[in-house]
């Protein structure tokens, strides 16, 4: 594939002394010499999200010398972050990410121009936050924002370097570049809410996001050089159990509906209600889904009531704290339930309510009727009952 | 011809933990119909209830998507590989269940 190279600016930039003893390691290398630098310093490049992808790729594009970096993300600094989100210091934890990264990737490299923007993506800043930056970054953590950047760099015009995560495996790609295929050619719509298991049920090696955000920073610096072969057409495949790297083919399909041929998305949409997910924060599955709160629960366990516990999480969650329940992790259930008794009263909990409400309506669905969901799950128990189980 | 299948994280839990399985399949859906016969909870989580292949599951015969080829009348031989790539969106893994 030819490679028509990014557009940078043309303004006029230099090195001072001080930067050319900072890049002098690239300024050596015939592949980016003063020439590529001067790109890198050019170049602008908008992150879309700053956490575990997030971490290398801000230090390494920022280490390099990419002269104009912006930084998106309204998440807090939490606790749990920090087995991966290596740009954080336990110091961080309660801060804004944008600020947090901003100030540690301008402590790294003060000679770049760093902004920050405390905001979530959406169908009305998008395009406005795009125009002025060359390449995005995509290192975001669900499927309307994937969705929201695709759309927004294919109607733009600009590369979108993707990569994504799950436990030990990852993908990473380029979308969006002149003649190569899009994230829709990919996949044209979202999985349903709940048919892909979250990260919150699958967990994510800490290392992964590291490993693949260096990619998605490698392909970032390459684009700018206009060095090499760009990762256009191809999907990488990272499983790190394995320790096994593979490659499948993307192609451009002309039947996609941004990129294609004759396409029907022509603006943003609103990409919450395309990935059916409109308004699952505030109204979590509770249709026909009887609910008890862990105080009740504990009244009613204090009583002397004979309540049968299902945990329906995984042997390693149960090992980290649990109810006292029978554990059925929910995978196992419809070929486990005949370990349970239909007329016993039974509360079915997990981490947070979720997988224990899909239980419950496969267990409706098989005939069970006397169900209750433990509502907030054992982090609900946690803060209302007993705060020395801990939170996860 | 024998086929291996191979079965990414996310779905791994419906086949016991396997990340790969070997299989006696002459196209691409005799292959898919045998990984959902043998654990058949896999089957919601790759086809529509009408038996279609799910838009946000692709699978590859060897590296080729194979809507481009002939779909799941894609013929197989000896030794290939047949992966399944669903869409996943985690980047920084914010915790909300
Ligand atoms: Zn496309």
């Amino acid at each position: 594939m030819a490679i028509p190279t990014v557009a940078l600016s043309q303004q006029d930039v230099k090195l001072s002394r001080e930067e050319i003893q900072r890049y002098s390691r690239h300024l050596i290398m015939p592949e980016v010499g003063m020439e590529g630098q001067l790109k890198l310093k050019r170049s602008r490049v908008l992150m879309i999200g700053a956490g575990g992808l997030g971490a290398p790729l801000g230090l390494y594009l920022a280490a390099a010398g990419v002269g104009h970096l912006g930084v998106l993300d309204f998440d807090v600094v939490d606790n749990s972050n920090l087995q991966r989100q290596v740009t954080f210091t336990t110091a961080d934890v309660g801060k804004l990410k944008s600020e947090a990264a901003k100030a540690r990737l301008s402590a790294l490299n003060p000679s770049i121009e760093i902004q920050s923007y405390e905001t979530r993506l959406t169908s009305e800043n998008a395009l406005e936050l795009f125009k002025d930056y060359d390449i995005i970054v995509d290192g975001t953590d669900n499927f309307p924002t994937r969705f929201l950047v695709n759309d927004a760099c294919v109607l733009l015009g600009k590369p979108n370097v993707y990569g994504s995560i799950f436990r030990f495996e990852g993908q990473a790609t380029v979308f969006g570049y002149p003649g190569g295929p899009c994230y829709r050619c990919l996949y044209p719509e979202p999985p349903p809410p709940g048919l892909v298991p979250s990260c919150a049920e699958g967990g994510v090696l800490g290392v992964l996001p590291g490993i693949v955000g260096s990619i998605q920073a490698m392909e970032t610096i390459k684009l700018i050089l206009g060095a090499g072969d760009p990762l256009v057409g191809r999907l990488l495949l990272f499983d790190a159990l394995a320790m096994r790297f593979r490659e499948l083919k993307l192609r451009k399909n002309p039947e996609c509906p941004v990129c294609g041929n004759h396409p029907t998305v022509t603006k943003l949409i609103d990409y919450e209600e395309f990935c059916g997910i409109r308004g699952e924060e505030t109204l979590p599955m509770t249709d026909g889904i009887p609910e008890i709160t862990p105080k009740e629960m504990k009244a009613r366990q204090d009583r002397g009531d004979d309540l049968f516990i299902l945990d329906v999480r995984e042997v390693h969650e149960y090992q980290i704290c649990n109810l006292n329940g029978k554990l059925i992790p929910l995978g196992e259930l419809p070929r486990r339930v005949s370990e349970l008794d239909s007329s016993k009263e039974m509360i079915v909990h997990c981490r947070s309510g979720k997988r224990s409400a899909d239980a419950i309506f496969f267990l409706q669905k098989a005939g069970f009727k006397k169900l209750w969901n433990l509502k907030g799950g054992i982090l609900a128990w946690s803060d209302e009952v007993d705060p020395t189980v801990p939170k996860y | 011809m024998v086929v291996k299948v191979m079965v990414p994280t996310p779905l791994r839990q419906f086949t016991g933990k396997q990340a790969s399985i070997e299989c006696t399949a002459a196209t691409v859906g005799e292959a898919l119909g045998h990984l959902t016969s043998t654990f058949g909870e896999l089957r919601k989580h790759l086809f529509t209830d009408d038996g279609r292949l799910r838009s946000f599951v692709n699978v590859y015969l060897n590296d080729e998507d194979i809507r481009f080829l002939q779909k799941e009348n894609t013929q197989t031989k000896d030794g290939d590989t047949i992966s399944i790539v669903p869409s996943i969106a985690g980047g920084s893994c914010r915790e909300r269940n």
